[in-house]
């Protein structure tokens, strides 16, 4: 309610501010004689963007600071003697009480006398102060809203001021991304360096045996952190899985671009894409229901000892899911292979297939390789299918048909369940995280290098 | 060795001293085409060509943009197969077979018949494995002398062998323009083709590089059967011995290049010509 009457507000601020500038520009062009230097939609979002500044630096702060005066506006109602009874932990749990009697949704258990006094004098200051801030909000913009309206002038230069308030929200807006970035790998940074306090980097990054489940921490002991097992599974799983998706993942891509005919294309290639948007953990039931169980009986009708929860099985459906990424990458890329070149093979005398060999492929190699490179490392990340079908065993050891364990599904282990977040049980996680992440960058970077170095070749 | 002189002793005459008025009619026929019309799609591209093509002289092609004469082109080495809805008809006869023959091998076509095009177009790989890309796909060289022998004359004939020798194993894209050209040259000759097809060959080119390119087209062209496009009407009377003029999908009218530059038998030659239309 109260956040519909905010954007309400400013959405009628905007407008009138908008108007204002508006018809103002529009009144110079009849009047002055001077050439004007903006149009009048410039003028108006000149209006616009100066009244909703204010108001939203206002809001932004309440939203802010606002929380915090709140909590000492309710901590100021408990009572002297109650407040000193009470720890931080129970005196949290009481301002979140009084915070919901307020809002009228009520809470557990019996409410005591000072509880609902509180309760009820800070529903007045809630009302109270939304009226401050939303009336400040709007007399502020209202103000600005004047000013900016009395600068406008002929020669106002509104569409260059304009186009820098533009260039600073685009700014904004990459700059969010890059700083959530910085904030993930932070926190995960800081999370690991804990870990590591617990653990020797040394026996994490060489032990050779992942058993961090028998100890608590009341013990003292931790159990054993060895990152190997976990990394021999990722990369077991991925190299399975990219035998799959490579060889039928660039062939498609071929027969798309190169043979398939233009109404067949059409067709096939939304179709491919469409692999891509099955969510992971249908494949993953998909390869624990069907995919497994097929293997192990064709291991058994083989003479192989095939179990249905392998590095097999996650591998060749990771696989499967990869396809399209792999595909549909190679297939641009084999696009962007100027025709030209290929003109120059068939003038030659050379066939489709060689051309395709000796020819196209050579040219785009460095592209595939780089999306190759990429589905890597979507293969390394990949979570959902591995749980469901990698059989969770978390040993070092190289048969393909035997239960694997991944760094992902491991993360997804330690953070589950009732394990304390301080000890090393939990935050083994942040270390296989940074793990997973510093694996998947290198390969991007690396994969970005490759595709930048062949773009240039031919633009 | 001998190109290799013939091309100095070339770049000591003034370029244009190279027109050579030999009667182009005297030469046996090599291409006949009759009733050439291509469609793309719905869209009527070329309206009934008929034109015969001299053995050993050049023939140009000139008219204004968009006017057929690259299409037409693409038709003599089958090159509209490759683009999707083109639909060619009439007869195009190499030697008196006909080229449209169900049973006739393109791929063979277009080795007797050679292409070069507008813009430089060298695969990325070395000089050497450029030149060499069409004799190995075609077996044409028993060895490894036989190949480097074929890459070498071939370097020699695009006059391009003293430039590129002590780095052969570099890539062709790392050329210049011109070289890379004359590259793409090499290449088609050294499958041994009879027609060597060029499609405005010097379009993408500064003007030193085209002055040599078409001294290389003079000189070639006592081997080779040589049909050029050219948007360039200079380098048509500069290069050719026979001239013909399209406008609209239409084959206007064809001769000795000379006649056609100075005694045009058609009005829209002349416009064109005179830099009317175009």
């Amino acid at each position: 309610m109260n956040s519909l009457i905010i954007a309400g507000m400013l959405l009628v601020l905007l407008g009138l501010a908008y108007q204002s500038g508006w018809s103002r520009s529009r009144g110079l062009v009849t009047s002055a004689g001077v050439k004007v230097h903006s149009r009048p939609q410039y003028h108006g979002s000149y209006v616009a963007i100066w009244a909703l500044l204010p108001a939203l630096v206002i809001l932004g702060l309440w939203g802010w600071f606002g929380d915090g005066i709140t909590t000492n506006f309710i901590s100021g109602q408990i009572p002297a003697d109650t407040l000193s009874g009470l720890d931080p932990v129970a005196l949290n749990a009481t301002i979140a009480r009084i915070k919901s009697l307020a809002s009228g949704y009520g809470v557990a258990g019996d409410v005591q006398p000072f509880e609902q006094v509180a309760a009820d004098a800070l529903r007045s200051f809630q009302f109270i102060t939304f009226l401050v801030v939303v009336g400040a909000a709007a007399v502020a913009g209202g103000a600005a809203l004047f000013y900016a309206r009395s600068r406008i002038t002929a020669r106002l230069r509104a569409r260059n001021a304009v186009e820098r308030v533009v260039n600073i929200a685009l700014m904004a807006c990459s700059g969010v991304a890059i700083l959530t970035t910085i904030g993930i790998v932070a926190s995960l940074l800081t999370e690991a360096i804990r870990f590591f306090s617990f653990v020797s980097p040394l026996e994490f990054f060489f032990g050779t045996v992942w058993n961090p489940s028998f100890s608590s921490t009341d013990t003292g002991a931790h159990g054993q952190y060895g990152l190997l097992p976990l990394l021999a599974g990722t990369l077991m799983i991925t190299v399975i899985a990219m035998l799959v998706a490579v060889p039928v993942g660039l062939m498609a891509a071929i027969y798309l671009s190169q043979y398939a005919h233009p109404r067949l294309r059409a067709v096939a290639k939304p179709i491919i894409e469409i692999l891509a948007g099955i969510p992971t953990i249908v494949f993953g039931f998909f390869a624990l229901v069907t995919v497994g169980p097929f293997l192990r009986d064709l291991g058994g009708f083989i003479g192989l000892d095939i179990k249905a929860t392998s590095a097999l099985t996650a591998g060749v459906v990771m696989g499967i899911m990869i396809i399209p990424f792999v595909s549909s990458l190679s297939d641009d890329i084999l696009n962007q292979v100027p025709r030209t070149l290929r003109d120059g093979a068939y003038g030659l005398g050379a066939t489709k297939s060689e051309t395709i060999r000796n020819v196209l492929l050579p040219a785009a190699l460095p592209g595939i390789v780089g999306a190759f490179l990429l589905a890597v490392s979507r293969a390394v990340g990949e979570t959902m299918i591995v749980v469901l079908a990698a059989g969770n065993s978390p040993v070092l050891r190289g048969n393909p048909f035997e239960p694997v364990a991944t760094i992902t599904v491991s993360i997804v282990n330690q953070l589950t369940g009732d394990s304390d977040f301080a000890g090393p049980q939990s935050l083994v996680a942040f270390a296989l995280g940074l793990t997973l992440f510093v694996i998947t960058l290198c390969l991007n970077i690396f994969a970005l290098y490759i595709v930048r170095r062949f773009r240039e070749q031919y633009e | 060795m001998d190109m290799v002189a013939g091309k100095v002793k070339m770049t000591q005459q003034s370029v244009n001293s190279t027109m050579n008025p030999i009667d182009a009619l005297e030469r046996p026929i090599r291409l006949t085409a009759r009733d050439v019309t291509v469609h793309y799609g719905a869209k009527q591209a070329l309206h009934g060509i008929s034109i015969d093509i001299p053995d050993r002289a050049v023939t140009s092609f000139i008219g204004p943009s968009g006017c057929g004469k690259s299409t037409f082109l693409r038709c003599i080495n089958r090159m509209n197969d490759t683009i999707e809805g083109a639909k060619v008809g009439g007869t195009i006869k190499l030697d008196g077979d006909d080229i449209y023959d169900p049973n006739l091998d393109v791929v063979e076509l277009r080795a007797r018949i050679g292409m070069v095009f507008q813009k430089p177009n060298p695969f990325p790989k070395s000089i050497y494995e450029n030149v060499a890309y069409g004799p190995k796909i075609h077996g044409l060289a028993r060895s490894k002398t036989d190949m480097d022998e074929i890459v070498v004359s071939s370097l020699r004939k695009a006059g391009l062998f003293e430039e590129v020798k002590d780095r052969l194993n570099e890539p062709g894209t790392g050329l210049s323009g011109g070289q890379q050209q004359r590259l793409c040259i090499a290449r088609a000759i050294a499958v041994g083709p009879e027609v060597i097809l060029m499609d405005e060959p010097c379009s993408a080119l500064d003007p030193i590089a085209t002055a040599i390119i078409e001294e290389l087209i003079d000189e070639l062209r006592e081997n080779y059967t040589i049909v050029i496009v050219t948007h360039s009407m200079q380098q048509a009377a500069r290069v050719s011995q026979r001239t013909a003029f399209f406008h609209l999908g239409n084959l206007i009218e064809e001769g000795v290049t000379e006649d056609i530059f100075t005694n045009p038998e058609h009005k829209q030659t002349q416009d064109y010509i005179m830099g009317r239309i175009g």
